[in-house]
C-alpha cells in the first residue's frame, strides 16, 4: 500500500518534471483561448474555436494554440486565466463578456503577456479589446425580413435587453421599414442566452401571434426548428444553422474571428502588438452573412447584396436619419448618423416594435 | 369563436413545455416517497436526453431511443444507489455530485451529435379525430409521450395509495427502522424507487431531445430538473398536484412569452421569476400548516437506513 503511494507520487514527479522540460525544450509560443460554453455549442464558441484552429493552421508549428472551454464567467475564470498566463502564454484570448475584470486584474500581474478580450469595454496597456458589429448584418437580415414576410410582422426572440441586443432589433427594423413601411417589429425576451426549449417556445408564441420571420439574438437553433415545422422563414445566429431548418433559413449572421485572430497573433510574433479597441464589421470580415436560401426572389438578393456592400463601401449606414424612436421622438434627424458612443449605450426602441423595453 | 382561435396553439406549446416536468416530477416523487432524496435529476435527464437523441440517430426507431434514455437515467440511478443506500454516503452531496458528472457525461457522449438535426417525434391521430376544431388537435393530436406521462401519473397515484406496494413503499419511506423489523428489505425497494425515477427523469429528457427541441445540445435541459424537484416540494408529494404544478410552470413560462409578443407592457423578469415565486409561496404556506407535511411527506427523506442500528 505504501510502495504504491510512493510509486505514484514518483509518477506525478515525473510528469511534472516532463512537462516542465517540454516547454523549456519548444520554441513555439503559446496561444491561449478561453471560451465561456462548449466549442459544441454550435455558435458562440464554436466561431471562437474556429478562429483558434485558423491561427494554428496559419502559423503552423511556430505557435500551439490551447483552449479551456466551459469556463465560468466571474471567480472560476479567473482562475483559469491565471492559470494560463503563468504556464507561459504569450497572448490570450478572453471570449465572454464576464471575463472581463478578472482578465483585467490577471493582465495586471503578468505585464508581459498580452490579453485580448471579447466585448468588453475595460482596456489597459496589455489588454486590447474586440467585438463585431453584428448589427450591420442585422440590418442586411431586416431588408430581407422586411420583403419576404406576408403578414407584415417580424418575431423576434430576444437575450437580455442590453445595449447589443436592442442594437439588432433597431437595425434589423430600420432596414424591414425601409423597404416595407407596414412591418411591425415583436419581441419576446427569454431572459437567458441559451434554453433551447425557452427559445423555442418563445418562437412559437411569436408565430402564433402573426410572425412569419423569425429572427433571434440567443445561441440555440431551436427557434430555427420551429420556423422550419410551422413554414415560416428565420434568420440563423452566430454559425449556419441550414441544417436545422434547410427550408425557414433565410440566411444566418456568422461570426468570423480567423482574420482577427490571425493578425493579433503575428502582431505578438513580430513584437508589433499594441492595446487597441477593434469594432470590425461586415467590411472586415469579422461579420458575414451565410448563403442565401434558394427561395428567395433574384430581387430581393439584388437588394441584399447592395446593402452589404453598401455598408463595406461606407455609402450606406445602418443608423443613418431621419427615423424615429419608437415614443415618436427623433431618433436620428436627415443628413445625422449615430456615433458609436449613442449605439454602445442603445436602450430605447427605434418606431416600428412593439412593446415597451424591460428596463 | 373569433378571438379564441388563439387558445389551441397555446394549449398546445404548454403541454409540450409541461411533458419533461411531469416525467422527471412523478419519477422523482417515487424515489422520495421511498425516503431517498436524488438531487441528480438534471444530471440524469441530460443522459437520458443525450442517450435517446443517440439511440433515435443511429437507430431510427424511436421505441427503442425512448427505452435507451430510460435505461440510461436508471443507471445513472443505480450509480446513485450504490453510492448512498448501500455506501452510505450523504443524499444531498451524491445528487450534487451526480447532476455534475450528468452534465460532463452527457457533453462527452453527446460530442459527436452536436448540429445534427433529428426527425421529430410523431404526432399521433388517434381515430383521425385530431381534425376536430378545438379539442381535436389538444386531446387526440399529441405524441406518444405525452399520452404516457399522463398514464404515468394514474399509474403512480394507484400505485401509491391502492396497492400493497404502495404501501410498503410509503412505509419504508416514513419509518425506514419499522419497515425494516416486519421484514421489508428497505435497501431493495429503496433501489427499485430510485432506479424508477432515473428512467423517468431519463424519460423526460429524451422528451427534450425527441421532441420539444428535436435535437441534443450541451445542458439543453437548463435547469428544468431543478424545476422538477421544486414541483415535488410544490405539489406536497401528491402525484396529481405534480401534474397541476408542471402545467401551471409550462402555463405561466408561455402565457409571459405570449403576452410580450402581445406587446403587453408586463416587464418579463418579473413573468419569469412567476413560476419560482410561486413555489416559495407553497413553501410558506406549507410550513404555516405542518399537519399537511406530516400527511403527505416521506418521514425518513434524505436519512441513511443503516439495517444494524
Amino acid at each position: 500500500m505504501k510502495l504504491k503511494h510512493i510509486s505514484s507520487l514518483f509518477g506525478a514527479a515525473a510528469i511534472a518534471a516532463g512537462m516542465l522540460m517540454g516547454s523549456a525544450a519548444s520554441a513555439e509560443d503559446k496561444i491561449g483561448f478561453i471560451y465561456v460554453g462548449p466549442v459544441g455549442d454550435h455558435g458562440w464558441t464554436y466561431r471562437h474555436d474556429v478562429g483558434r484552429q485558423a491561427v494554428q493552421k496559419e502559423f503552423g508549428d511556430k505557435v500551439k494554440t490551447t483552449f479551456v472551454e466551459s469556463v465560468k464567467e466571474g471567480p472560476d475564470s479567473e482562475r483559469v486565466i491565471r492559470q494560463m498566463a503563468a504556464d507561459g502564454h504569450k497572448l490570450i484570448f478572453t471570449t465572454s463578456f464576464g471575463f472581463m475584470n478578472p482578465t483585467l486584474k490577471v493582465a495586471k500581474q503578468f505585464p508581459d503577456v498580452k490579453f485580448e478580450h471579447a466585448t468588453g469595454y475595460k482596456r489597459a496597456d496589455n489588454v486590447s479589446t474586440y467585438s463585431s458589429r453584428f448589427y450591420e448584418g442585422r440590418y442586411v437580415v431586416g431588408k430581407i425580413a422586411g420583403k419576404m414576410t406576408k403578414s407584415n410582422v417580424i418575431g423576434y426572440v430576444g437575450s437580455f435587453p442590453i445595449p447589443e441586443v436592442v442594437r439588432g432589433i433597431n437595425a434589423m427594423t430600420l432596414a424591414a421599414r425601409s423597404v416595407n413601411p407596414n412591418v411591425t417589429v415583436k419581441v419576446a425576451w427569454v431572459s437567458t442566452w441559451y434554453d433551447p426549449g425557452k427559445e423555442g417556445d418563445a418562437a412559437k408564441a411569436l408565430i402564433d401571434q402573426g410572425a412569419d420571420v423569425i429572427l433571434q439574438h440567443t445561441d440555440s437553433p431551436a427557434p430555427l426548428q420551429v420556423a422550419e415545422s410551422r413554414g415560416v422563414w428565420a434568420v440563423g445566429q452566430a454559425s449556419d444553422m441550414s441544417k436545422f431548418a434547410p427550408k425557414a433559413q433565410l440566411t444566418a449572421i456568422v461570426d468570423n474571428w480567423d482574420g482577427y485572430y490571425v493578425a493579433r497573433t503575428k502582431a505578438v510574433l513580430d513584437g508589433t502588438w499594441k492595446s487597441e479597441d477593434t469594432w470590425g464589421g461586415l467590411k472586415s470580415g469579422m461579420v458575414e452573412l451565410a448563403p442565401y436560401n434558394s427561395a428567395i426572389p433574384a430581387d430581393v438578393v439584388a437588394l441584399a447584396e447592395e446593402t452589404r456592400k453598401g455598408i463595406e463601401d461606407g455609402s450606406i449606414v445602418p443608423f443613418a436619419g431621419p427615423f424615429n424612436k419608437q415614443d415618436g421622438s427623433v431618433g436620428a434627424a436627415a443628413g445625422e448618423a449615430l456615433d458609436d458612443g449613442v449605439l454602445l449605450g442603445m436602450n430605447w426602441y427605434v418606431e416600428g416594435v412593439e412593446g415597451q423595453l424591460p428596463k | 369563436m373569433s378571438g379564441f382561435e388563439w387558445i389551441v396553439p397555446v394549449v398546445l406549446t404548454v403541454i409540450t413545455a409541461a411533458t419533461p416536468l411531469v416525467f422527471a416530477g412523478i419519477g422523482e416523487l417515487i424515489t422520495e416517497k421511498s425516503g431517498v432524496l436524488n438531487l441528480g435529476v438534471e444530471g440524469m435527464m441530460l443522459v437520458g436526453a443525450v442517450s435517446g437523441f443517440i439511440a433515435a440517430t443511429v437507430t431510427g426507431n424511436y421505441f427503442l431511443a425512448v427505452g435507451a434514455a430510460a435505461l440510461a437515467g436508471a443507471i445513472m440511478a443505480f450509480l446513485f444507489g450504490v453510492l448512498t443506500l448501500s455506501l452510505m454516503a450523504n443524499q444531498v452531496a451524491t445528487g450534487l455530485a451526480l447532476t455534475l458528472f450528468g452534465v460532463g457525461l452527457s457533453a462527452l457522449m453527446g460530442q459527436e451529435f452536436v448540429g445534427e438535426p433529428v426527425q421529430a417525434l410523431a404526432k399521433l391521430d388517434i381515430a383521425g379525430l385530431s381534425d376536430i376544431p378545438f379539442i381535436g388537435p389538444i386531446v387526440f393530436g399529441q405524441d406518444a409521450l405525452v399520452y404516457l406521462s399522463f398514464f404515468m401519473v394514474i399509474v403512480v397515484s394507484w400505485f401509491l395509495y391502492k396497492t400493497k406496494g404502495g404501501l410498503i413503499l410509503r412505509a419504508v419511506g416514513d419509518s425506514h427502522d419499522a419497515a425494516h423489523s416486519i421484514g421489508y428489505p428497505v435497501i431493495a425497494i429503496r433501489y427499485m424507487a430510485v432506479m424508477f425515477g432515473g428512467a423517468m427523469s431519463g424519460i423526460g429528457g429524451a422528451y427534450l431531445s425527441l421532441a420539444y427541441t428535436p435535437m441534443w445540445a450541451e445542458n439543453m435541459t437548463a435547469g428544468r430538473g431543478w424545476i422538477a424537484l421544486a414541483l415535488i416540494v410544490f405539489a406536497t408529494w401528491k402525484p396529481g398536484l405534480v401534474l397541476v404544478g408542471a402545467y401551471m410552470f409550462g402555463g405561466i413560462t408561455i402565457l409571459q412569452l405570449h403576452a410580450q409578443a402581445a406587446g403587453l407592457n408586463v416587464p418579463s423578469q418579473v413573468l419569469s421569476m412567476l413560476p419560482y415565486l410561486a413555489t416559495v409561496l407553497v413553501l410558506v404556506l406549507i410550513s404555516k400548516d405542518q399537519s399537511r407535511i406530516r400527511k403527505h411527506a416521506p418521514a425518513c427523506i434524505g436519512k441513511i437506513f443503516h439495517p444494524a442500528a
